[in-house]
């Protein structure tokens, strides 16, 4: 208890040193906290992926079509409960920067295949009834104020021209991870238009979502379909909807991996700065500790001392750093949308800040703990005055 | 003065020196003293004489590199180190020249400090320091930090520290040598009390003469050497 006492004051002897020690941790450990938050999200796609769903796409590419007559034989495989298929569309909304993705589906069969898009009956019956109709993301919607029954209009990239669709739904996330941000509509719409502009682009899909029984079926349902194309003109590739989101995160990892070691290096950087500071304070109480020693106080109890101040000024750091974590995810979440439109920090991004903070306070520690525990009182006397 | 009893010192053939690179530069050679239990000491000698290292070496805070110091019934210079700090804490009062109190601790922690190292339950903790504090006239100040406190004060309640344990042995390093002539005054006149009523051996390194007549026995130091006045 005393000694608790006197690491508390010690904490705040210089007051100023110890605050700006104190936010110099919290602005590392937040900044540690939001980018590892972000790196999480990147993989967050593939690690809510369905262990039931399979993605069928051309083995050279997903640049690459399928023909839509792939669909029977998929259906025929054994295993397999439900087939549907899409296009990526890559339309954006008035303005390039307005962009989200978008994709022409087959609706019945997809949103059955994706429960987390949660729909009311009504706006469900609504979209499949109308070819020209749309569903969006809670998320989508709100950023641009679109209501049921409002006309939008995309500008396509890939497929070139004005889209129109009426918004015929709002889907809700089931999970807070489900993505929110997408608008699906009917693939046939799509390709109606290219049977009549570009007709040897009709009938091809980007991909098939493929439901299987069971998780372990997907092996080998991956390989029945893949070998149903064998030495086609557009042989398949299937895998796991996990393994699909990789391919994509695969892309970007050398980002990832960038962003990872930058959030190690600003712990670092505190770290050094913090080792600075506790090397500068014990290097001032070194007169102090030699008179401890000299009224019998051991190593052990010195260095509980320094060790106790250097790990509770990185953990009080930590905890500012952690609670100002949820206000700044929030801002952004809310701010930034467009951008970063599920910005949630998990559990274990809270205990790796507090991980961090800890390793920070004991790291600085180490050097001012030993200087302090092993200092000859008659050196550290003769620095009186 | 106290009667002649058996020494509670008893210094034979000490020697220190420091190292420097290669250079060794002799502090003690061949020091042979003995200090009498109850009595006043005074240790003086021009700087660099190797006062101070005798005192720290009596004091059990630096190491010899030859010969024993015997206080008490042990034979300091063959203890560790973890024994020697016990040793220090139980036997030995230290009173520096600049007060060595912990600032952020007040007259009343500071006190407590060495008992902290025993096992007294904090009811005889609070008594011991209570009674030490009005020893040295502070009681009334028990709660004020070092910086509240003029130098004298600052100066007795570090005497009220080396005083808490009931140590057998006081060293004092210049405890006047921060302090204005009255303020020592009353510091003197309080170790000399310490010796008197309490019975306590007092070592007291100086430079000055008015403290040094204080003691009952003055020793020079010359180039390590000791002589006896």
């Amino acid at each position: 208890m005393f000694f608790l006492k006197y690491i508390l004051r010690n904490l705040f002897r210089h007051k100023l040193r110890s605050v700006l020690t104190i936010v110099g941790v919290a602005v590392a450990v937040l900044a540690f906290g939001l980018l590892r938050t972000l790196v999480g999200l990147w993989y967050a796609g593939a690690e809510h992926a369905s262990d039931t769903r399979l993605v069928t796409r051309n083995s050279i590419s997903l640049v690459f079509p399928l023909p839509i007559s792939y669909l029977d034989r998929i259906r025929g495989v054994p295993g397999v409960t439900s087939v549907s298929y899409g296009n990526w569309f890559g339309a954006y909304y008035k303005d390039q920067k307005n962009f989200f993705a978008n994709y022409a589906i087959e609706p019945r069969g997809y949103l059955e295949l994706y429960p987390e898009l949660m729909l009311s009956p009504k706006e469900k019956n609504d979209f499949f009834l109308d070819r020209k109709g749309c569903i969006v993301g809670e998320r989508l919607a709100k950023t641009y104020g679109w209501k049921v029954g409002d006309l939008i209009t995309l500008k396509g990239t890939i497929f070139p021209g004005q889209w129109e669709f009426v918004l015929r739904g709002i889907y809700h996330g089931k999970e807070k991870a489900t993505e929110e941000r997408i608008l699906l509509f009917h693939w046939s719409y799509l390709n109606e238009a290219l049977r009549q502009t570009v007709p040897r682009r009709a009938d091809q899909v980007g991909y098939f979502v493929v439901g299987v029984k069971k998780p372990e079926l997907a092996p080998e349902v991956s390989m029945a379909i893949d070998s149903l194309f064998k030495n086609s003109l557009a042989e398949t590739l299937t895998e796991t909807e996990k393994a699909f989101h990789m391919s994509f995160v695969s892309m970007t990892e050398a980002i990832m991996v960038a962003i990872q070691i930058v959030s190690y290096m600003v712990i670092a950087i505190i770290m050094v700065v913090a080792a600075n500071t506790m090397a500068m304070t014990a290097r001032e109480r070194i007169s102090e500790y030699a008179t401890l020693k000299t009224l019998g106080f051991k190593g052990g109890h010195l260095g509980g001392l320094i060790f106790g101040e250097s790990v509770l000024i990185s953990l009080s750091g930590g905890v500012v750093g952690v609670a100002a974590t949820f206000p700044a995810a929030h801002w952004i979440e809310v701010e930034l949308a467009q951008f970063f439109p599920y910005f949630s920090v998990s559990t274990e991004t809270i205990l790796l800040e507090l991980l961090a903070a800890l390793s920070v306070g004991v790291v600085s520690g180490i050097f001012p703990t030993w200087r302090g525990a092993t200092i000859r009182i008659a050196d550290g006397l003769k620095r009186i005055g | 003065m106290p009667e002649a009893s058996a020494p509670i010192v008893r210094i034979r053939n000490l020697s220190k020196a420091y190292r420097r690179g290669t250079q060794v530069i002799p502090v003690l050679t061949d020091i042979n003293f003995d200090i009498a239990r109850g009595e006043f000491v005074a240790l003086m000698g021009p700087s660099g004489s190797g006062k101070s290292t005798l005192l720290n070496l009596i004091a059990g805070i630096d190491s010899a590199d030859q010969g024993s110091i015997q206080v008490g019934d042990v034979e300091i210079t063959t203890l560790g180190e973890s024994d020697l700090a016990r040793w220090r804490a139980g036997s030995v009062g230290f009173i520096f020249q600049f007060y060595n109190l912990i600032p952020v601790l007040t007259a009343y922690e500071n006190v407590e400090l060495p008992l902290l190292l025993t096992h007294l339950s904090r009811r005889e903790r609070s008594e011991h320091v209570e009674a030490v504090l009005n020893v040295v006239g502070l009681a009334d100040r028990m709660d004020h930090y070092p910086s509240q406190l003029s130098g004298g004060q600052q100066q007795r309640v570090a005497i009220a520290r080396a005083i808490v344990t009931d140590p057998e042995i006081l060293v004092a390093d210049e405890p006047t040598g921060d302090l204005d002539r009255a303020s020592a005054e009353e510091i003197l006149q309080l170790m000399d009390r310490l010796v008197r009523e309490f019975g306590k051996t007092v070592i007291m390194v100086t430079h000055d003469p008015r403290a040094a007549e204080k003691a009952h026995l003055i020793r020079h130091l010359e180039k390590g050497e000791l002589s006896v006045t």
